[in-house]
């Protein structure tokens, strides 16, 4: 690559991807969202704010950690893993909650909603709405509320009202339709959320840009550590934020591989998962185009996948750019393979990773054993297992 | 002459207002919709929206979303609801159908193929609520050179840059989304309707039809003396929920609002 990467336009796209694809009740908010992100991204007062917040509140930065022990069992690479689930509330979620609850602060909002799946973009907006004072409602599908129930525990806990999402497949993208649906209704007192770099534009590329701070950290973490930057990025993809953060400061760096995980579910061949850049198509939901799982007919159809955060038939349109372009590759891990990641790391290295890090961790299990000993290894740990207990002691038929 | 431009030409020279009906294509069962459509026009109606349904209907409150998935557990889709039009216009030529639904479907058949079949099966407007006019521009483009009209909605935060550009784009007619919020939510306020219409008139000679929140036959009379038209659809849309034991009588009961409202709005 000669020229710097510079996506997406003015109106949102990355080549064919991305844009603005709302009702058009929605068209003002977002113009309005836009005009205040273009403002504060170049103010110094409120990055200021911002960075104090990110050090200070969440814990930045978080550590890239060198897993000596895993590495030397893989045979390969040496691996590295970004430490996002020692943040405050356990993932990198909240590196975007934080930014956009302070754009919402600065703009006069004083109603916060957002959708969640796993629960813990819901934890981590209901966490910084509690701190700044902001009424805030977190939209859940029913199924995802029975089965990450300490998360819900926790967003009542700090104050949130959560609604049981009952349309449709009863998972994060109807909790997201639920979500939009709310954000048209109370559209003059409410700012939406939104967790991951999906929805209409300026989301995709501000979610990313509030992200990026764990790329950027990564990138210059490796190589203060090695004196090198590192071979090759792995990151789990459900809508795709954490991996675009840690992509992003590295795409210029053109012999970086960069490679997206995704979830098969039972399988891709089986149809039963959630691995759209793998096995879908291009199409528009939720205000962008990208690849999604849908059938001959445009519906959309229901995911599977043992992680409620990657349980989503879409994924950002940055990601769907990457993939066609070629600078980036995506790969998928089934339920059962990311089990055996979950395992590997918490034996390995003492460290519990969620079921979502659990992807990366499992492909990391086949990846670095192909690679060359002084090669480097990035893998983001996005989030940390405690929302998983259940779900784990579940599969093993231990009632807690 | 195209069909919707010579209904709102026959309105007007006879002073009156259309009045549209909006069903969900195949709600409750794939073959109740033809002859609905058919007993509607008998009823008075003068321009039939049918929505086609999708599985996730953003816009949409929980009245249209649950006739969305009675239809898709029917497996109707667009192609379908394109040979429901078909049906419809072997035996009627002249009342202008309109169908209403979001961008996914037509994605995936491809613009080129959707604006051909749309014609084909001699439907007159496409509404698409998650295609707002700055990305609508091919797709409007093979759907005017067929003669069918884009129709756009507006809201009541629409600024007049944003009316003007739909003037410039839409055709047929424009939709006014009465409140903020999704389809069967609140009621309207019909001195806010007033003075957002004026606001649109000075920027389009569009006629424009009023929509959301429209219940009964007395709000249809007063949306009636502000717009060209009225736009009907969670109210007739709840009279098949509340009769799913028996469609005939969901039937029944959707004409006689129409005709309630047909009597509201012509006296
Ligand atoms: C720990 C963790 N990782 C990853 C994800 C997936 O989201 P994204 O692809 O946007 O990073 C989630 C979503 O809930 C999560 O909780």
């Amino acid at each position: 690559m000669t020229e710097k990467y510079n996506m997406p336009d003015a109106r949102g796209h990355f080549g064919v991807y991305g844009g603005i694809f709302v009702a058009e009740t929605l068209m003002p908010a977002i113009e309005e969202l836009n005009t205040a992100y273009q403002h504060y991204m170049q103010d110094a007062d409120f990055i200021a704010e911002l960075d104090k917040d990110l050090q200070h509140y969440v814990g930045r930065p978080s550590p890239l950690y060198y897993a000596e022990r895993w590495s030397q069992a893989l045979g390969g690479a040496q691996i590295y893993l970004k430490r996002e689930d020692l943040n405050h509330t356990g993932s990198h979620k909240i590196n975007n909650t934080v930014g956009q609850a302070l754009l919402a602060k600065r703009m006069g909002k004083t109603r916060i909603i957002a959708e969640t799946g796993a629960g813990q973009h819901g934890v981590a907006t209901a966490t910084v709405a509690a701190r700044l004072g902001l009424e805030c409602v977190i939209y859940m599908g029913a199924v995802d509320v029975a089965r990450q129930s300490l998360n819900v525990y926790r967003m009542k806990l700090l104050g949130a009202k959560v609604v049981a999402v009952e349309s449709g497949s009863k998972t994060l993208k109807d909790a997201l339709n639920e979500a939009l649906r709310d954000w048209v209704t109370n559209i003059d007192n409410t700012f939406y959320i939104i967790g991951t770099v999906a929805g209409p534009h300026p989301y995709p590329a501000m979610v990313r840009d509030f992200q990026a701070i764990l790329g950027r950290e990564a990138r210059a973490q490796c190589l203060a550590q090695t004196g090198k930057l590192p071979s090759a990025l792995v990151a789990c993809v459900g809508g795709g934020s954490n991996a675009m953060g840690l992509f992003y400061p590295f795409i210029d760096d053109a012999h970086v591989k960069l490679i997206g995980v995704e979830a098969a579910g039972d399988g891709v061949e089986t149809g039963r998962h959630s691995a759209p850049l793998c096995a879908g198509r291009p199409g528009v939901l939720h205000g962008n185009r990208t690849y999604l799982m849908s059938d001959d007919d445009g519906e959309i159809i229901e995911t599977h996948s043992i992680s409620a955060g990657l349980d989503y038939p879409g994924v950002g349109p940055e990601h769907a750019w990457l993939k066609d372009s070629g600078r980036a590759s995506y790969v998928n891990i089934t339920d059962d393979e990311a089990l055996g990641g979950f395992y590997a790391l918490t034996r390995m290295e003492g460290i519990i990773p969620a079921l979502e890090s659990s992807h990366a961790m499992a492909y990391t299990l086949k990846l670095a054993p192909t690679m060359k000993k002084d090669d480097i290894l990035i893998v983001n740990l996005s989030g940390r297992g405690d929302k998983d207990m259940q779900t784990m002691a579940k599969r093993e038929g231990i009632e807690l | 002459m195209s069909r919707l431009a010579a209904t709102f030409a026959e309105l007007a020279q006879k002073n009156r207002k259309a009045l549209i009906p909006f069903v969900t294509a195949g709600d409750p069962n794939p073959q109740f919709t033809v002859p609905l459509m058919h007993a509607m026009v008998s009823a008075g109606v003068d321009i039939i929206e049918l929505g086609v349904p999708f599985s996730d209907p953003m816009a949409d409150g929980p009245v249209i979303q649950r006739a969305s998935e009675r239809a898709l557990a029917h497996h109707q889709s667009l192609r379908t609801t394109l040979a429901i039009a078909t049906e419809f216009r072997k035996t009627n030529g002249h009342t202008p159908i309109v169908i209403m639904g979001y961008l996914n479907p037509v994605e995936v058949m491809g613009y080129e193929k959707f604006a051909d079949a749309v014609h084909a099966a001699g439907i007159d407007g496409v509404l698409t609520v998650d295609l707002p006019p700055e990305e609508a521009q091919e797709c409007t483009e093979l759907l005017k050179t067929r003669d069918v009209a884009p129709i756009f909605l507006l809201a009541p935060n629409s600024s007049a840059a944003r009316i003007a550009k739909m003037d410039s784009i839409g055709a047929g007619y424009l939709y006014y989304v009465s409140l903020k919020g999704v389809t069967g939510a609140g009621h309207l306020n019909a001195a806010e309707v007033e003075t957002k219409l004026a606001e649109i008139r000075a920027n389009t000679k569009l006629p424009i039809a009023v929509g959301f929140g429209v219940k009964d036959a007395q709000t249809a009379k007063t949306i009636a003396n502000l717009g060209d038209g009225v736009v009907i659809g969670s109210a007739l849309i709840s009279e098949i929920e509340a009769n799913l034991h028996s469609p005939a009588q969901a039937k029944e009961a959707i004409i006689e609002l129409l005709t309630a409202m047909r009597q509201a709005m012509d006296n």
